[in-house]
């Protein structure tokens, strides 16, 4: 099976800091459902961070996608992130911008039509049951719906990865479970590597998952 | 509201600075036009012991326009109500040559120096009269306002550029977060900050509009023709075409500098 992310020797740390990762060894194939938990400032945001190429390795090697992110370009790092969907907790949508725009974004980036995009935007406004607020600006949604708009966002683009930093940590047990099944459903039907960071593993989830915590800046896999 | 206030604050501070341009081009063009009138009425009187050629005189400096040798009756007109018309005529061909040279423009003091030495240094000139006491306090004067106003111009200049980076500092808080979303989709750095260079190239254009708007109507207030009138000049204060493109050109270039200065000082920030 094809390797999505490959890690060696890898090693994180923000400038003039202490390491928080420190020299782990992992990969995550293609098409797999991951979990990736750990205590509070444990780092497994940093490594989410560093996955998409936030945050570049202090020490060893970083392959995503095929391409290294160690020593990468800007242009390479575009390239990269133009194929990742991205959910954070704090959402991360665009506040002067409508809903369908925020939606839009990965695909006008992509080089989307804007009719075609028009289109796909409408589509997951309907997926994830905001087909009324259409016309919106985040702001006027609830932090829930908020959640929903970032999911399809991240899901527009038929991306090859999705990663999301506790995408559900905020959320009310309604919108938490459209999130989980939205993420299931990517995960089966098109074969997209999800990565999840979290505090919780939902019990209800209908996917085989691998399961990985990070602890003292060491990465294990959990049975 | 918003919108137009998000414009105003980069439209102020540009007009500001396209409007102390424009009065410095104002005032310069008009000091030209003053200069160029001065220098038809000034000229400088070359005393030659022998006749000089036209050529011979318009070569020794080329500031030098034209030549015009003057008559010696008006001298002898006054000498010769006691004179015989023997000795009149002897007197004539003793007098030396009176010439009045007119200059291609209004000199600098150093420039007038130069001219009467060259004009000495041929053998047969022997008295140069520049009138140079009158020439200098004129001149001096002249440089005196271009200066204040180019000092004025100046200082509006370095106020509005410390306005402008202040409002730089807004944008680049207002956008970063903008920026950095768009960067995490993988947007090209054109993408990422086209919204800002679209914001000020159209700040820009509104502010050139307007600074076109006002000079086109300045330039033709009667009261302001009358003004240039009265101090026996012409100038163009406003020209549509030339002053439009320096306007435009200056507002966009600094809008784009500003918007540039952002995009380079960006961070991303996740």
């Amino acid at each position: 099976m094809d390797k999505v992310i490959i890690a060696k020797n890898l090693s994180l740390s923000y400038s003039n800091s202490e390491t928080i990762i420190n020299k782990i060894d992992f990969s995550v194939n293609s098409g797999s459902f991951v979990f990736i938990t750990g205590a509070s400032g444990s780092g497994k945001s940093t490594l989410l961070k560093s996955i998409f190429g936030a945050l570049k390795p202090k020490q060893g090697s970083l392959i995503v996608g095929g391409v290294e992110l160690n020593g990468v370009s800007r242009s390479k790092l575009n390239f990269l992130r133009r194929h990742v969907g991205i959910v954070f907790q704090d959402y991360k949508l665009i506040k002067e911008w409508t809903i369908d725009k925020n939606i839009m974004l990965p695909l006008l980036i992509n080089g989307y039509v804007k009719d075609v995009a028009q289109s796909q935007v409408d589509k997951l406004l309907k997926h994830v049951r905001l087909n009324h607020q259409t016309g919106k600006y985040p702001l006027e949604l609830s932090g829930g719906e908020q959640q929903r708009v970032a999911m399809a966002r991240a899901l527009s683009h038929n991306p090859i990865l999705i990663l999301a930093d506790e995408p559900t940590g905020n959320l009310d047990e309604y919108s938490a479970d459209l999130i989980w099944k939205l993420l299931e459903g990517s995960n089966e039907q098109l074969g997209t590597t999800v990565i999840v960071v979290t505090h919780n593993i939902p019990q209800n989830l209908n996917v085989d998952y691998k399961h990985f915590h990070i602890e003292y800046g060491s990465i294990h896999e959990v049975n | 509201m918003k919108s137009i206030k998000n414009h105003l604050s980069l439209v102020i501070a540009l007009l500001s600075i396209l409007f102390s341009m424009q009065v410095f081009l104002i005032v310069d063009r008009s000091i030209d036009a003053y200069k160029a009138n001065l220098a038809s009425n000034y000229s400088v009187i070359a005393v030659s012991q022998k006749k000089l050629s036209n050529s011979a005189i318009l070569d020794i400096n080329k500031i030098i326009a034209s030549v015009e040798e003057l008559s010696p009756e008006s001298v002898i007109k006054r000498l010769n109500s006691n004179m015989q018309s023997k000795n009149v005529e002897l007197l004539k061909l003793s007098l030396p040559k009176f010439y009045k040279l007119s200059l291609a423009y209004y000199p600098s003091p150093k420039e007038v120096k130069k001219l009467t030495s060259d004009l000495l240094r041929t053998s047969s000139i022997t008295k140069v009269e520049d009138f140079s006491h009158n020439h200098d306090t004129t001149y001096k004067l002249l440089l005196l306002f271009k200066s204040v106003v180019a000092i004025f111009a100046i200082v509006v200049l370095v106020v509005t550029l410390l306005l402008i980076f202040k409002e730089l500092r807004i944008w680049q808080y207002k956008h970063n977060e903008r920026m950095s979303i768009m960067g995490l989709f993988g947007a090209a750095t054109w993408l990422r900050s086209a919204v800002l260079f679209r914001l000020a190239i159209v700040d820009a254009l509104i502010a050139s509009v307007v600074a076109f708007g006002v000079f086109l109507y300045v330039s033709s207030l009667p009261w302001v023709l009358e003004q240039f009138n009265n101090i026996g000049i012409s100038i163009v204060v406003f020209n549509p075409v030339e002053d439009f493109l320096l306007i435009l050109g200056v507002a966009m270039s600094i809008s784009v500098v500003l918007a540039s200065l952002i995009v380079l000082g960006h961070k991303e920030e996740v």
